[in-house]
């Protein structure tokens, strides 16, 4: 009994998991209102066709760092606050703002800032958590918070503090809020329908009495005003940028409300789309669920004919966003990781497998991830700095998967499943600056570079980390137990290479077994192998980046912080293979300069950007640095714990020096 | 005994300078990348990366007295470094060739490196469309140009150097019939416009663009978007006296500034009013002197080529709905008259055109819809570049990823294969 159970939880556990992950896909029925329809209608944000969908979460995302709402933040878990969808909230901006505007969406952390926008502070019974605000808490604080803003603007963003910093990011959360109302109608609207059919019927007059006023005619000058009020009205729309909404009569250029309503000037009459849009915020307004739903499915049925390209990428899209792939592996990643954990206490083999069969489900959710987002963007797999995080962290958890199977032990378990959580939390908190498949600036437009220069200096990072952590592995096992100095079956040794090393790994792994090397021998000989690849690629990447650089803007090399954290990659490889050429360090030497190369990386990979300088700087929040410097300090501490005197090292106390 | 000779010799073909020098650059690396937060990335390279030794740093605010190896000199003895143990260690031996190899390329990447820096020079060619131009102009470097029409289509110019203009005092120039004083010469400034009715001081000068113009010294920029736009007072002494004081500045003639000073008068009193008042800023200013009447301005200093280049079209497009620049593109006309070329170019992003050794990049541009609507001309600035030692990167990548590939593969091949000996 006890084997059978032995033999099928892993599994069962992993279908168990599987069955959660596919829950998630299927889409709820909506209760009343079509939001999930609604969420599937194509637009252009972002110079880009998405879903609806897309751009309520990615908004949410930046305004509260989550994909969904909170209506209650006051409440504890346990409390039940009630919590909306993406789709439901952006419905409601758009198309309802009184309700939106009480919501709870916008997330303030600075003191400074809550002091200066005269928020309340937290309090259950009034129902303020003080975190998040609503538009109305914060409207009649804009004037002073304008102020400050404009201030804070002409100060170079390197030299900004966190106050002045969430100020900046506050502005632009406020910026995106009202352009969101201005989408479908302009903010302010009472009766949309209704102005839509009064601006069609002045249309002819209207223009007749600009023509005429121009021309210094007598002209009817209650038309003329009524008339100027409404374009005035559309054009204050535009000057927000709301998203794209309106598909284009022929062509390819989707316009905003405002803009098609000022260009019916032309033509007298009103676009179709936009009279279906006001006709769902009529319904939408006053709870009609019928009406509304059947809007939705009109307007979808005019877009079949013309826009069947941009309706499946949109319904596409919303598929991915509701897999969420990214997230959920990480949930799984850490799951797998405690039970790893826990199999080295009680050195359960059950747990162990429970963890490897966790981590092949996450691994292959993260794949499908990997390989949907390629394809909806129709590029490389590294476009920015998160996909780099995403994609490093998939090919770091293969190779601690490889290393699990010959060695079944837990530590490639660990390793894999502790990288692929660590790279996607960094993934997970990139994707709050936004879209994260934005459009690529004309000099980065070129699959070709995207593919070579950055899939090679990719490379080149991650191999420096897989050096750097099994570094940490040899110090951690000298220092604490006895293994280094045992000597592995030429077959895990063959596994151990082939993890760290691919093909070339193995080999050199199995002969040095063969050649009566102990595993903490064998270990850094992996580790200089990896070095030597890692320099390879860090040094090919680098170079072809300067040659992109040349052939886009004239310079192979500009000192850009972001070339030079790759440059200083290269050199502190090539110092470590020169250092042991010349027998200036030995094995722990080695190990501990190739922990040295994870601050290195970190500080090229992420700390460069946080300078706020230069062509690569993508913006970054003062809360990373602190996680850096903490990453760092780790660091320093295993290369100070590699350093202790080789009497303190649990392998080389007892018997044979080394 | 070893000779003096010998020991050099011994120090520099070590693997233990080797080492230094490379924990140095990481440093001098670092150091140079935080400095940009404060100095700015054109000033940190020059303060650290252009340098043979640099004396006290500055970082985030602090002074940190201490002396290091600038990149020059990091530079140089790593070459020599490089060659001294190329050639002292040096044998043909298969087991040697991916070192062999991975040093010349780095030794031709570092020569390179040193090559472009020294005998590089970026200007720039600013045109609207239809315009052509034979020459750029350099982005940083102005000079005073004095020049006189004899009348018989043959024009005497006489070019001063900004750095001449800088050193301050009197300056006699062969072919021009006055000496020079410079009174006053501010590396950075401001003009201001002295409108009528206004409570204006008194003019800087009572001659030429100082009637209608102020101007004032600002602090040296650091940062790589501005630029410093020198403003000097001289005074032009002629055989027999003073011939009056002058105002000159690249504000009056460096159409990028002008363009800049332009837009911004013309959001303040529109287009029309802008242009007017910038005209009396640009209006020429004239010294008569030994019968000869001579032009001057202070201008970016400029390099004449042997071919014209006319912009035809200026493409800046958009993703939809958003400022993300999607391309930028410049259709041009290249004409050489010597060998009777014509034909049409387009230069974009990625995409340089290279030609009679100068390669020309997509810089920036003037176009698109905002343009539209502001009425401006379209134009674009491309970027030229002379740099004969930009092919060393290609060949020194080519080479030491060779070397690498090479080298690992021996080692890994000949460990694999290796006898067990003990």
């Amino acid at each position: 009994m006890k084997n059978i159970f032995q033999k099928w939880f892993p599994p069962l556990l992993m279908f168990i998991l599987a069955l959660w992950f596919f829950g998630k896909l299927h889409t709820p029925a909506d209760k009343d209102f079509a939001f999930s329809a609604f969420g599937q209608l194509p637009i252009v944000f972002n110079g880009r066709v998405q879903p609806m969908d897309s751009l309520a979460r990615n908004s949410l995302l930046q305004l509260r760092e989550k994909q969904t709402l909170n209506l209650e933040p006051w409440k504890d878990w346990n409390g039940k606050p009630k919590i909306i969808s993406a789709t439901e909230w952006l419905a409601n901006v758009t198309m309802n703002p009184v309700a939106a505007d009480a919501w709870p969406v916008f997330r303030v952390d600075n003191p400074e800032l809550i002091t200066l926008l005269k928020l309340p502070s937290k309090n259950k019974v009034e129902h303020q958590d003080g975190k998040y605000y609503s538009w109305n808490q914060i409207a009649p604080s804009l004037a002073a918070f304008d102020n400050e803003n404009q201030r804070i603007e002409k100060i170079e963003s390197a030299h900004r503090n966190a106050y002045e910093n969430a100020v900046i990011k506050m502005h632009e959360r406020l910026v995106l809020y009202v352009r969101l109302k201005n989408t479908i109608q302009p903010s302010g609207a009472e009766d949309w329908w209704g102005e839509l059919n009064d601006y069609e019927k002045l249309i002819p007059s209207g223009v007749v009495a600009v023509r005429a006023q121009q021309a210094g005619q007598k002209f009817d000058e209650d038309v003329l005003s009524h008339f100027t009020a409404f374009v005035q009205e559309f054009d204050r729309m535009n000057t927000f940028e709301p998203p794209l909404i309106i598909p284009p009569d022929s062509g390819i250029n989707w316009t905003r409300t405002g803009d098609a309503l000022l260009n019916a000037m032309r033509d007298g009459k009103i676009d179709p789309s936009i009279k279906t849009y006001a006709t769902m915020a009529g319904a939408f307004k006053t709870g009609d669920v019928k009406n509304f739903n059947q809007a939705v499915v009109d307007y979808r049925a005019t877009l079949v004919p013309g826009f069947a390209k941009e309706l499946q990428k949109a319904r596409r899209e919303v598929f991915f966003n509701q897999m969420e792939p990214f997230y959920n592996a990480m949930v799984i990643y850490v799951l797998a990781g405690l039970l790893a954990c826990f199999s080295w206490f009680n050195l359960s083999e059950t747990l162990r497998r429970s963890a490897v069969w966790l981590i092949a489900l996450a691994f292959v959710i993260h794949t499908a991830g990997l390989i949907f987002r390629m394809a909806l963007e129709g590029r490389p797999p590294v476009t920015n700095l998160y996909s780099s995080a995403i994609f490093i962290g998939w090919g770091a958890v293969v190779l601690g998967m490889i290393l699990e199977k010959f060695y079944k032990n837990g530590i490639g378990a660990v390793v894999s499943s502790g990288i692929g959580f660590l790279t996607l939390i960094i993934a997970h908190h990139l994707a709050l600056e936004g879209d994260t498949m934005e459009m690529m600036r004309a000099v980065l437009d070129t699959n070709f570079w995207l593919a070579t220069h950055v899939v090679a200096v990719t490379t080149g990072y991650a191999s420096t980390f897989v050096a750097g952590f099994l570094g940490i592995v040899y110090v951690v096992l000298g220092v604490f137990t006895k293994r280094l100095t045992t000597t592995l079956s030429p077959d895990r040794a063959t596994g151990f290479g082939f993890t760290v090393g691919g093909v070339a790994g193995a080999l050199v792994a199995k002969r040095s077994t063969e050649l009566g090397d102990n595993f903490g021998k064998t270990i850094s000989r992996m580790v200089y192998g990896i070095i030597c690849f890692a320099t390879l690629f860090s040094f090919v990447g680098t170079v072809l980046g300067g040659i992109w650089a040349d052939q886009s803007w004239g310079r192979f090399w500009g000192w850009d912080p972001k070339e030079n954290g790759a440059l200083i990659i290269v050199l502190w490889n090539v110092l470590i293979l020169h250092l042991r050429w010349g027998g200036m360090i030995r094995e722990r030497g080695l190990i501990c300069c190739a922990i040295g190369g994870n601050i290195v990386t970190s500080w090229s990979w992420f700390g460069v950007n946080m300078l706020g300088i230069g062509l690569h700087s993508y913006g970054f929040t003062d809360s990373a640095f602190k996680w850096l410097l903490l990453f760092v300090a780790s660091q320093l501490g295993f290369i100070l714990l590699g350093s202790l005197p080789l009497k303190m090292w649990r392998s080389f106390q007892a018997k044979d020096k080394p | 005994m070893r000779t003096l000779a010998d020991r050099l010799i011994g120090i520099f073909i070590s693997l233990r300078l080797t080492v230094i020098l490379l924990a140095f650059a990481i440093l001098l690396v670092f150091i140079g990348t935080l400095a940009q937060v404060d100095e700015g990335l054109y000033n940190a390279q020059a303060r650290y990366f252009r340098q043979w030794l640099i004396f006290g740093l500055d970082l985030f605010g602090r002074k940190i007295p201490i002396i290091l190896p600038g990149g020059y000199l990091i530079g140089t003895l790593m070459l020599a470094n490089l060659i001294a143990a190329h050639i002292y260690r040096f044998q043909l031996s298969a087991k040697k060739i991916g070192i062999q190899l991975i040093h010349a390329g780095v030794i031709i990447l570092l020569v390179g490196q040193l090559a472009t820096d020294m005998l590089s020079h970026e200007t720039q060619m600013r045109f609207t469309e239809g315009e052509t131009k034979s020459y750029s102009e350099s982005p940083r470097n102005y000079e005073l140009i004095f020049s006189s029409d004899d009348g018989a289509n043959s024009e005497q110019v006489v070019s001063i150097p900004e750095k001449l203009l800088a050193r301050g005092g009197e300056m006699k120039i062969d072919n021009l019939p006055f000496t020079i004083r410079v009174k006053k010469f501010w590396k950075n400034s401001e003009p201001s416009f002295r409108a009528p009715m206004m409570q204006n001081g008194p003019p800087l000068t009572t001659n030429g663009i100082a009637v209608s113009f102020d101007f004032r010294p600002l602090a040296e920029t650091k940062t790589m978007d501005d630029k410093n736009v020198p403003t000097a007072l001289i005074e032009i002494i002629g055989v027999n006296g003073s011939l009056g004081d002058w105002m000159i500045s690249g504000w009056a003639s460096d159409e990028a500034m002008i363009r800049a000073l332009q837009l911004n008068y013309s959001q303040q009193m529109g287009t029309q009013m802008a242009e007017n008042i910038t005209s009396h800023l640009t209006a020429p200013q004239f010294v008569s002197a030994d019968g000869k009447l001579f032009k001057f301005t202070l201008r970016p200093t400029r390099i004449y080529h042997p071919f014209s280049l006319t912009l035809l079209q200026a493409t800046h497009s958009v993703y939809p709905g958003t400022d993300i620049p999607k391309d930028f593109r410049s259709r041009v006309r290249l004409q050489n008259l010597q060998t009777g070329e014509n034909r049409e170019v387009e230069i974009y992003m990625n995409s340089p055109l290279r030609y009679a050794g100068l390669t020309f990049y997509q810089y920036q541009m003037d176009a698109g819809e905002a343009t539209q609507q502001t009425g401006r001309a379209p134009s674009s600035v491309l970027q030229v570049v002379r740099n004969p030692g930009w092919i060393t990167p290609y060949l020194g990548c080519i080479l030491v990823a060779a070397g690498l590939v090479t080298q690992f593969m021996f080692h890994l091949i000949g460990f694999i294969s290796k006898r067990k000996t003990k």
